[in-house]
């Protein structure tokens, strides 16, 4: 207590001497002697250069609007207005407080006027702070484009030198973060300005382009098109990067030069079997996620890489094989490491920071890796500890590794055989399913995608799944708006409904209610609608379970609604199967019969020029006549009478083989 | 699915040929050695240019990957051995293929094959593909290094369904290849890793066991009939980049060595090097330089600066091949010096002799006052330190000096005026019987007058010979000649023509004019017939002194060899006349006056620069692989 009271009084004492010394700065801004305010800028400067406390005390003084002022003023000197942009930019460097009193103050829009004046070393200065300005996490990019005239006027001032170079394409590299921000700087000639700087003999000035393409690149097949007709010096851009990739260049060059390939092969520009991809950025990411390389560098090698082979099982065979990847990815998961606890500080707080970092991206990479081959995907499960890090990773705190963590599984959920062990044996439904009671839709439709595959009838976490309640869940799941929470949610349902037993059925049916089922039937995404479909017939199937007289009507209903309306021949023909389902039930069956409408329709679908929607009819007729069952004599009778046997008849002409032999059976039980 | 152990082993034996020296082996080992001799021969007699073509791009490229591979100690290899190998191994393609040819009932069938020389340290990286041409009946198949005498690392790679194993400890590794697949091995005598490729992709780094590492060699193994397989040491292009692969622990290497820890001693690392530079400039005689550069450097220089330019004005007659003046130059500076060097006495007498024949000797150069171009030595000189040359006339006074005598490229009528200076500065420096010619020298170079030169040739030139010259100067000569020295020692060529070029058309005239005997002077021609009676006679006396010297007497017959060709430039011994000649025997009295002195006969960065390539030669001996990217010469620009 005492220690605080005397200090305090002290320390107020010094920061009132700083600010005097501050605000001296400030007045000589005022000073009605040019060369005054010209030397008042000079000392400033110095004094501000590593300055954290004195650049936040000239900003609380109000030195900022005066030094734009003096800086946009006409009247003012070249040298005057060109120290103050770099005061500016020294203050700049700062803090990110400073970051934002700086933009409040407007300094943008003064700086980008400021770039219109025809001195270099003025305008070098005025880049230099603006970039300062624009790579801050705190300066919204959208101002870089306010202005529809800033973008071209940069790009001609690409020419001038290698600063402006340096300053201009960090600027374009760091604030071009959406697909429109890309074609706007598409639009003004960015691939054509900057790639002859990708030869430029200044190391900083190639490495800024570099990053401007893997930022213009990224999931924009436009650029990425354009970019591979672009020749630099004579050389395919493509071979430019390969060189950028070679082992003896800085890594940030060649990460860089792999991502810019990477997001080229994504949008289509270059093939999957390209040399370019086979066999240099493939390896050159690989080599990325190696122990040697920077926490940072894993990270983004391995999402990178990730990202690169997601679509091709062949790019994955060879990432799996090449450099140990498979075990060098569990070396992710050993941050912090033990020892990094006990000895340093510094390195235990690094290794913190960037541990969840590197668990999401490790699990990126093995869903990637493991997302078509069977063989890979048993390769990761045996990887050390593999399943209990998944398992751990889903109840994580950071959402980025429980999401990371729940892909992983899915891929993984994809293994008939890993299904069946290291699913089972680990019990990962658990975690999956408290993944599924709350969680951002993200996470939801990987986790339900996820449930989809657990639920499998071989599957033996099926069992467990249930008893957990997981129906009321999956019911809800398909009232959400997201249509791929939809689909999953009904698509866990019809899983669930196979060959299941009738209280399962009747718990689903229940749950769902009938209006939640018309919904479903009438979704907009077909996605939904055929897996809605897919659960009727599931309900359905198995002749005890047909007869659910309850909603009998309902279920016309909603079969006449679908055949009545625009619907794809898989729908049309997943409904007449529900149909030939219903034909099949005892008493079921009547709802058809009795039902002209319907049988009309049938025949129409028996006259259909498609063979499937044919063979589903006929299926449907066929089990209405059968011999073996109550009153078959008179529906066979009905039926004979609406046409239907020469319909039959003709059916055994046809050319399809399956239909011929189906119209043959039908025909047998009215000679039976 | 690992091999079943019982297979393993038998493959891993199969692989370790020489250890099975069975007479039924040695026989077939001969039949497969014919077989490979006949194909050879076919393909020799054919002159199949693809194959020489093939020859070719093997040499370059092994030059190419492994520079510092002195093949004369350590061959690479470059084919499959016939004679270290089993009989159920066939060879054919110039032992490039390799086929099995046994009955491959069973694991004891196995069979392998090892290449012509082992793995030389000296690669630091070394690589090697196959490529399977078939996989024949089962597909087991081995590839990867094996030691002599000692068990390998089998890398065996049944294609189907079965996998790698890797060394000892028979995990399976990698994946599976067939038919058409392109398997590599590289081992990396850096860290001590070997990892496999397949088409072109690294399958990850494996630790070498310790008593595996020396003399490795690629090997492959087979065991079912059918089973193809070809090498390729180089004679193709790899399917897997191994240059970029090196290229990476080159840049590895040049960064550790930029950034080797010299700890707290940054300020004695930087005297060390600043007298490193120091003693080299005094010990080749750059007097102004060493001055400049330890005025700038405060530091100290050990030898007296007028003997500095004493070995200096010495070193450039030797050089301008007036060996005469030197030797006298010599013995008046440094009594006694010679007297108890017989040797070098006589080797300098020999020069001497040679240089008679060569019409630039002193003693001739006075008789031939009509050709001056031919007389003309300096444009060819070679020179410790470069260029001197051009400044060399002006330096040297001694009294039979004529007009012409001076350098080709000062015109004749400027002549006159420099003869005047001439004639001041003689007279009191008149050579060998004034005890204060010490300084001689100096007192020549206040005539630094040669402004004409200044500006006629760049201004470096005359730096060296000029004492008092403004500091602006002489920072500007510590620049130029500290790039200028390492050119001077190590390559002689560049110096040569930057000579050429700065004194011109000398050079031009005196490649056209044909050369004559003693400058083509008949009074020359007799002083130099009675100089090789006396040299003759020298030889004779240290015959009776010292006993006979083989050396010396080489030396002597090849002068004399001289005189028995009408043209000596263009004989079999003419290579003595050439200038270039004087260097050795420059440096050799250089260093004996040094020695004289008690100073090092070498300069200590001479010294540095011969352990660090010794250095780096032991190291290949010792197999450490990191001295194939640490070469000297990189380092040297």
């Amino acid at each position: 207590m005492m220690a605080c009271l005397l200090e305090a009084p002290l320390r107020i004492s010094v920061l009132s001497e700083v600010t005097a010394t501050s605000r001296h700065y400030v007045d000589r801004l005022f000073d009605p002697d040019p060369q005054n305010v010209l030397q008042g800028v000079i000392d400033m400067k110095n004094a501000v250069i590593g300055n954290n406390r004195q650049k936040a005390n000239l900003i609380v003084l109000g030195a900022v609007p005066r030094l734009l002022y003096l800086l946009q003023q006409s009247s003012s000197s070249l040298e005057l207005r060109t120290e103050c942009a770099v005061v500016l930019g020294s203050l700049a460097m700062g803090t990110e407080n400073n970051i934002k009193s700086l933009v409040d103050c407007h300094i943008i829009p003064a700086l980008l006027q400021g770039l219109l004046c025809s001195d270099l070393i003025f305008i070098e200065a005025c880049l230099r702070c603006l970039r300062t300005v624009f790579i801050s996490p705190v300066t919204p990019v959208q101002l870089l484009y306010t202005d529809p005239t800033v973008i071209p006027h940069l790009m001609s001032l690409l020419s001038l030198s290698q600063h402006t170079q340096e300053y201009i394409t960090q600027i374009f590299a760091h604030c071009c973060k959406t697909p429109e921000h890309q074609t706007v700087l598409f639009n003004h000639g960015a691939i054509q300005n900057i790639a002859p700087l990708l030869i430029s003999p200044s190391y900083k000035v190639r490495m800024q382009a570099l990053k401007c393409f893997s930022v213009l690149a990224y999931e924009n097949a436009q650029v990425s098109m354009t970019l591979v007709n672009v020749l630099v010096d004579g050389e395919q851009l493509s071979q430019v990067f390969v060189r950028m990739m070679q082992r003896d260049k800085p890594i940030e060059m060649q990460l860089t030069a792999a991502k810019c390939l990477t997001y080229m092969c994504r949008a289509g520009a270059i093939r999957t079997d390209d040399n370019c991809i086979v066999l240099k950025t493939l390896p050159c990411l690989v080599r990325m996620c190696s122990k040697e390389r920077l926490l940072e560098e894993r990270v983004e090698g391995a999402e990178t890489l990730a990202y690169l082979m997601e679509p091709d099982i062949e790019l994955q065979r060879i990432a799996s094989v090449t450099d140990h990847l498979v075990s060098m990815l569990a070396d992710y998961f050993k941050y912090p490491s033990s020892v990094s606890a006990i000895t340093d500080i510094k390195r235990l707080d690094h290794d913190l920071k960037h541990a969840h970092e590197l668990r999401q991206a490790a699990f990126k990479l093995y869903a990637s890796l493991g997302s078509n081959d069977e063989d890979i995907r048993k390769k990761i499960t045996e990887t050390e500890n593999m399943m209990d890090r998944i398992v751990s990773g889903l109840s994580e705190s950071s959402i980025k590794v429980r999401l990371a963590a729940v892909r992983c599984l899915h891929s993984l959920s994809r293994s008939v055989q890993q299904l069946r062990t290291s699913f089972h044996d680990h019990a990962v439904w658990k975690p999956l399913m408290k993944l599924l009671q709350n969680a951002p839709d993200e996470v939801l439709v990987m986790a339900s995608s996820t449930l989809c595959n657990l639920l499998l009838e071989f599957s033996p976490s099926k069992e467990p799944i249930l008893e957990s309640g997981v129906i009321e869940l999956l019911c809800s799941l398909t009232q959400s708006d997201s249509p791929a929470l939809r689909v999953n949610g009904i698509w866990a349902l019809m899983n669930m409904a196979f060959q299941a037993d009738q209280k399962v059925k009747v718990e689903i049916v229940q749950a769902l209610g009938t209006e939640q089922l018309f919904r479903l039937l009438s979704d907009p995404d077909t996605n939904v609608l055929m897996k809605t479909l897919g659960l009727l017939r599931n309900l359905l199937s198995t002749r005890p379970h047909t007869d659910m007289s309850s909603h009998g009507k309902q279920i016309m209903q909603a079969v006449t609604l679908i055949l009545e309306g625009e619907h794809s021949i898989e729908v049309k023909e997943q409904t007449l199967c529900i149909l030939a389902n219903i034909a099949d039930g005892n008493t079921a069956k009547e709802l058809i019969m009795t039902n002209d409408d319907m049988l009309q329709k049938i025949k129409y679908y028996m006259g259909h020029s498609n063979v499937k929607l044919q063979l589903a009819a006929t299926f449907c007729i066929s089990n209405l006549i059968w011999n073996e069952e109550d009153g078959s004599q008179e529906r066979q009778d009905k039926l004979r009478e609406m046409g239907f046997v020469d319909i039959l008849h003709k059916l055994t002409q046809a050319s399809d083989p399956n239909l011929c032999d189906r119209a043959k059976k039908a025909m047998q039980q009215y000679l039976a | 699915m690992a091999l079943p152990s019982c297979q393993q082993c038998a493959l891993r034996r199969a692989l370790c040929s020489t250890t099975v020296p069975t007479r039924h082996c040695r026989a077939a080992a001969i039949r497969g050695y014919l077989t490979a001799a006949r194909i050879d021969t076919t393909g020799l007699l054919t002159g199949d240019p693809a194959f020489n073509y093939q020859e070719h791009e093997l040499n370059e490229r092994l030059k190419r990957l492994y520079p510092a591979v002195n093949e004369e100690e350590t061959p690479l290899p470059r084919s499959w051995s016939p004679k270290d190998k089993y009989s159920y191994i066939g060879l054919s393609q110039n032992n490039l293929r390799v086929h099995y040819k046994g009955h491959g009932k069973n694991h004891k069938d196995a069979a392998s094959v090892r290449a012509t020389h082992p793995i030389p340290a000296a690669c630091g990286i070394y690589y090697f593909e196959v490529k399977i041409v078939s996989k024949g009946r089962d597909g087991y198949m081995g590839i990867g290094l094996s030691a002599q005498g000692i068990n390998l690392i089998p890398h065996h790679k049944p294609p189907d369904g079965h996998s790698f194993c890797s060394s000892g400890t028979g995990q399976p590794y990698g994946p599976t290849f067939t038919t058409g697949d392109v398997i590599g091995c590289c081992v990396n005598l850096i860290n001590n890793t070997c990892f496999y490729t397949k088409n072109g992709h690294s399958l990850g780094n494996n630790l070498m066991k310790n008593d595996l590492r020396p003399n490795l060699y690629p090997t492959v193994g087979l065991q079912t009939p059918g089973e193809i397989v070809d090498a390729n040491f180089g004679q193709q292009p790899f399917v897997f980049d191994i240059e970029d692969y090196m290229s990476e622990w080159r840049a590895k290497i040049h960064s550790m060595i930029a950034r080797f820890p010299i700890g707290e001693r940054l300020g004695d690392w930087q005297s060390v090097l600043q007298n490193m530079v120091s003693s080299y400039l005094v010990h080749h005689g750059y007097c102004a330089t060493a001055m400049a550069f330890s005025r700038a450097t405060e530091t100290m220089i050990q030898e007296d600066q007028t003997s500095i330019k004493n070995r200096q004005r010495i070193q450039k007659l030797v050089l301008a091949g007036r060996v005469g003046e030197a030797i006298d130059a010599t013995q008046q500076l440094y009594p006694g010096l010679l007297e108890h060097n017989p040797n070098l006495l006589f080797m300098l007498k020999c020069r001497q002799f040679v240089e008679m024949v060569n019409g630039t000797d002193s003693e001739v150069r006075c008789f031939s006052v009509h050709s001056p171009k031919s007389q003309d030595s300096y444009p060819g000189s070679p020179n410790l330190s470069p260029r001197h040359g051009a400044t060399n006339a002006h330096l040297h006074n001694t009294g039979a000096d004529s007009p012409t005598c001076s350098n080709g490229v000062t015109p004749t009528n400027k002549n006159k005026s420099h003869n005047k200076y001439t004639g001041v500065s003689s007279a009191s420096s008149s050579p060998s019987s004034s005890p204060s010619s010490v300084n001689y020298s100096e007192s020549n170079s206040t005539d630094s007058t040669k402004s004409q030169h200044h500006s006629a040739t760049s201004n470096q030139e005359t730096s060296d010979s000029e004492m008092e010259i403004e500091a602006e100067h002489y920072s500007n000569g510590v620049t130029e000649s500290s790039t200028r020295i390492m050119n001077g020692t190590y390559k002689h060529q560049e110096i040569l023509q930057a000579d050429d070029s700065s004194v011109g058309n000398g050079v031009a005239d005196d490649s056209c004019s044909s050369r004559q005997l003693c400058g083509g002077n008949q009074a020359a021609t007799e002083r130099m017939i009675q100089f090789g009676r006396e040299l003759q006679a020298l030889s004779e006396q240290l015959c009776r002194q010292y006993g006979k010297n083989a050396t010396h007497k080489k030396m002597l017959q090849d002068a004399f060899s001289l005189l028995a060709y009408s043209d000596p430039w263009n004989c079999p011994v003419g290579q003595q006349l050439d200038p270039m000649q004087r260097e050795a025997i420059c440096s050799a009295l250089n260093s004996a006056i040094l020695e004289s002195q008690n100073l090092p006969k070498q300069p200590p960065l001479m010294l540095a620069l011969g352990q660090a390539t010794e250095c780096v030669q032991l190291m290949a001996r010792v197999r450490s692989g990191s001295c194939s990217f640490a070469r000297v010469d990189n380092f040297l620009h």
